[in-house]
């Protein structure tokens, strides 16, 4: 056993600081692509996007992101000149669906600073979006250092976690899962396929995301979202960070004061 | 008899049909497949494939294609020596779509032939155990969704589920219990549902409870572009997203007669052995977790991030999607960044090593993986099982040197196997792959061929083709029918993950129960890979 301790010393910490300290390791996200301008003749790309989550407005090409799968389409399509890549990871957001009055939701709150407990459901997910919420109790993000923890339950669960586009057969395991959870709860949905379907959905057997079934207060776009992104949701979730717009974030030429990063 | 020697004596029957003794058996070499085919009228295919399985050939596939008023159906076989495919086909009218099981003679098309009568409402007379699998018991009787005419993109109304519905249980003895596992977890399981049957502390029978993740990815491909369908072959699991994307380009390419430049062919066996790698160290990471060991799975889990990191920085993903495309990548990755990359592998393979060296001297861990699992090899063989588990089952089947592809040929790697077939020796395994892969890498790195990495020269085909890989969980194959427009006409994925599946059942009988997650752990299957 000694041996397994000195091991566990001798690698050191991994764990980032984020959110105290911004995280800028290469490797830690794929970046997104963001709003561009364009000559005319190049916004043709819009039809290149096979997720049809470009689209034009005043000159510039932007994305939407609850519908990008990260192909690269818009960045690697020959006889086009790429769109502006941007990097960073805070991507999560109010769930920004027009059915939903985005007024009334909230986050958690002061009684859920120090401990948050999730529960996940994988509703059809790839694995891709579930290896990168495992990523976050592994070493490198270690998100219990910030009071978050996986709940074995649901009745004592805060957040809902959900991954997917949700397949009909696990319709009724989400919905009982979220009926089981106490309030508050927040729902937070992770990745492409459960905020639009992603390339599944809708069709016979999988819907368009999880807001069909449940109410969803926070997205977090990416397919996958790196881990940092799937945290930058909790903490939005627990009160704890701050959101940003799930449309491409308005460029500096539009908003010459603030950063794009 | 072995496989070539029954390839041999196809051939022959070919150049002479009479001498088979087989009424309507016709035998012919199908090049875009490419395939050996053997077609037999429906009433002959139980002859047949007797004849077939004395060669002990290696169940890769069931296809089901629509044909005017028939359905098509072939059976695909391959060996263990680079001898090619072979297709057993037979076809039924639609009006009458029944025919013999072939499932108590290759046991491991059971679950394939489960899936046909669900999704197409074909009949497989004498097998035991038809009925809802894919589509659970909400979905109606009769409504088969992989016919022509179901519309895929509609939502379909389901009728309720009766609440006198009871899975079947078959224990009956005092304290039976059948305790239900999932779908829905406590940490980070993909969702999967298991049915234990126990008597106190044994596990007797276990019921597997998969398609909760269908997502109908063959059904929705039709109709699509290639490059649409390629978003699906690559995100129908995401774990091994490179392996499939390849095995279905590579079915593009073979159809549409399309040569993929050199460099291309060899950046891609590199991107496919770090897929391999990463899904390796995991997979050891969740084995380590299932023994509550730790610092072991923080040490895994560190190597882990860090190739996905590594694969982030190269192709600007971390689970390598967007790179494959019919024709080759999308994306040139330097020579000095290979190199680089190659020095990051073998860096974090030593730290694997020491890791290993460490759990083989742990004998509190050694004691919950030794002969706990224990596939032998007539089951492993029996059930078809492909991959990492088939060769700790002493099995040595690696579709890299079975049926090459890629660059696999012209390079030197061993294929690891064990004969114990039980946890320890599914762990050694990932352990002794993770350094053939690396040696792999080292090896593409030290001669990569320079030109471009996308062909253009594609003419659209119209035709089907099989695509195959070595998917890090084993062997993948892909059947693409492309018509005169390009689109897709028919795509069928026959993931590795299923056909391990339904072998999971033998280790993780006759086990104590707290056993269970560490034998789901050394298996390392992927449920979105099965349920597509």
């Amino acid at each position: 056993m000694t041996k397994w301790i000195l091991k566990g010393l001798a690698t050191g910490i991994k764990t980032t600081a984020y959110p105290s300290v911004p995280e800028t390791a290469p490797g830690v996200s794929p970046g997104r692509p963001g709003t561009t301008y364009f000559a005319d003749k190049d916004m043709e790309l819009i039809k290149h996007c096979p997720a049809k989550a470009l689209f034009g407005k005043a000159g510039s090409v932007r994305v939407d992101y609850r519908r990008c799968i990260h192909c690269f389409q818009c960045t690697r399509t020959e006889g086009y000149p790429s769109i502006d890549w941007e990097d960073g990871f805070e991507w999560a957001s109010l769930a920004g669906y027009p059915e939903r009055d985005q007024v009334s939701i909230t986050p958690l709150g002061r009684p859920f600073s120090r401990s948050v407990h999730i529960r996940i459901v994988d509703a059809g997910a790839c694995g891709a979006c579930m290896s990168e919420i495992a990523q976050l109790g592994k070493p490198y993000y270690n998100f219990h250092r910030l009071g978050l923890f996986v709940t074995p339950t649901p009745r004592k669960a805060d957040i809902l976690l959900a991954v997917g586009p949700l397949t009909d057969h696990m319709r009724l395991a989400l919905q009982k899962t979220y009926e089981a959870m106490p309030s508050p709860r927040r729902v937070v949905a992770v990745g492409t396929c459960a905020l639009s379907g992603g390339p599944f959905g809708p069709s016979f057997i999988s819907g368009a995301g999880i807001h069909e079934t449940i109410p969803v207060d926070f997205s977090v776009p990416g397919c996958p979202p790196p881990p940092l992104a799937v945290l930058h949701g909790l903490l939005l979730a627990a009160g704890r960070a701050e959101p940003v717009p799930l449309k491409s974030r308005d460029s500096a030429r539009d908003n010459p004061g603030k950063e794009v990063r | 008899m072995r496989y070539h020697e029954q390839i041999s004596r196809f051939k022959k029957w070919q150049k002479d049909p009479a001498s088979s003794g087989i009424d309507g058996l016709s035998i012919n070499f199908d090049q875009d497949i490419p395939a050996l085919c053997l077609k037999c009228p429906a009433d002959r295919i139980l002859e047949v494939a007797s004849i077939l399985q004395e060669g002990r050939p290696v169940f890769a596939s069931l296809v089901v294609e629509e044909d005017g008023g028939d359905w098509n159906l072939g059976y695909f076989f391959y060996g263990d020596s680079n001898e090619g495919l072979i297709r057993l086909g037979t076809s039924v009218p639609k009006n009458r779509p029944q025919l013999s099981s072939l499932s108590h003679l290759l046991h491991a098309v059971d679950w394939h032939e489960r899936e046909v009568e669900d999704l197409f409402g074909l009949v497989f007379e004498g097998h035991p155990g038809l009925g809802d699998f894919v589509l659970h018991e909400e979905w109606p009787e009769g409504i088969n969704p992989m016919k022509q005419g179901f519309d895929a993109l509609t939502p379909y109304p389901h009728r309720e589920v009766s609440p006198r519905w009871r899975p079947v249980s078959l224990v009956r003895a005092r304290g039976a219990f059948m305790m239900p596992i999932g779908p829905v977890y406590s940490d980070y399981a993909e969702s999967a549902h298991f049915l234990l049957e126990t008597v106190g502390e044994d596990v007797i029978r276990t019921i597997v409870r998969l398609f909760y993740k269908y997502r109908g990815v063959e059904k929705i491909a039709q109709t699509r572009t290639v490059s649409e369908a390629l978003l699906l072959s690559e995100r129908f699991t995401g774990t091994s997203a490179f392996a499939h994307s390849l095995a279905f380009c590579q079915a593009i390419e073979r159809l549409w007669k399309c040569k993929v430049p050199d460099r291309a062919v060899a950046l891609r066996t590199f991107m496919a052995e770090i897929e391999r790698f990463r899904h390796h160290v995991a997979a050891v990471a969740a084995i380590a977790a299932s023994t509550g060991l730790g610092v072991a799975t923080s040490q895994a889990a560190i190597m882990e991030e860090e190739l996905l990191r590594l694969s982030c920085r190269l192709t600007g993903h971390r689970y390598l999607f967007g790179l494959n495309l019919p024709g080759g990548l999308s994306l040139d990755i330097s020579d000095p960044d290979l190199r680089g990359a190659v020095r990051e592998a073998r860096e974090v393979l030593q730290r694997f090593q020491d890791l290993r060296r460490l759990l083989t001297y742990t004998s509190s861990f050694l004691d919950r993986i030794e002969q706990v699992g224990t596939v032998s090899r007539e089951c492993a063989r029996t059930t078809g099982l492909v991959g990492p588990v088939a060769r700790a089952s002493g099995i040595v089947k690696d579709i890299r040197k079975v049926l090459p592809y890629a660059l696999y040929k012209d390079l030197e790697f061993a294929c690891p196997n064990e004969k114990e077939g039980d946890g320890y020796a599914r762990l050694r395994i990932l352990f002794d792959e993770c350094k053939e892969s690396v040696k792999i890498l080292d090896s593409i790195a030290g001669r990569l061929p320079g030109g471009p990495v996308r062909t253009k020269q594609m003419e659209p085909r119209p035709g089907a083709a099989m695509g195959w890989v070595e998917a890090p969980i084993g062997a993948a194959f892909h059947w693409v029918r492309t018509g005169k427009d390009g689109r897709i006409e028919r795509y069928r994925i026959s993931p590795p993950s299923f056909l391990n599946w339904h072998g999971f059942h033998l280790a993780a009988e006759r086990f104590a129960f707290q056993d269970f997650p560490i034998i789901l752990a050394t298996f390392g299957l992927s449920v979105a890979e099965s349920d597509r």
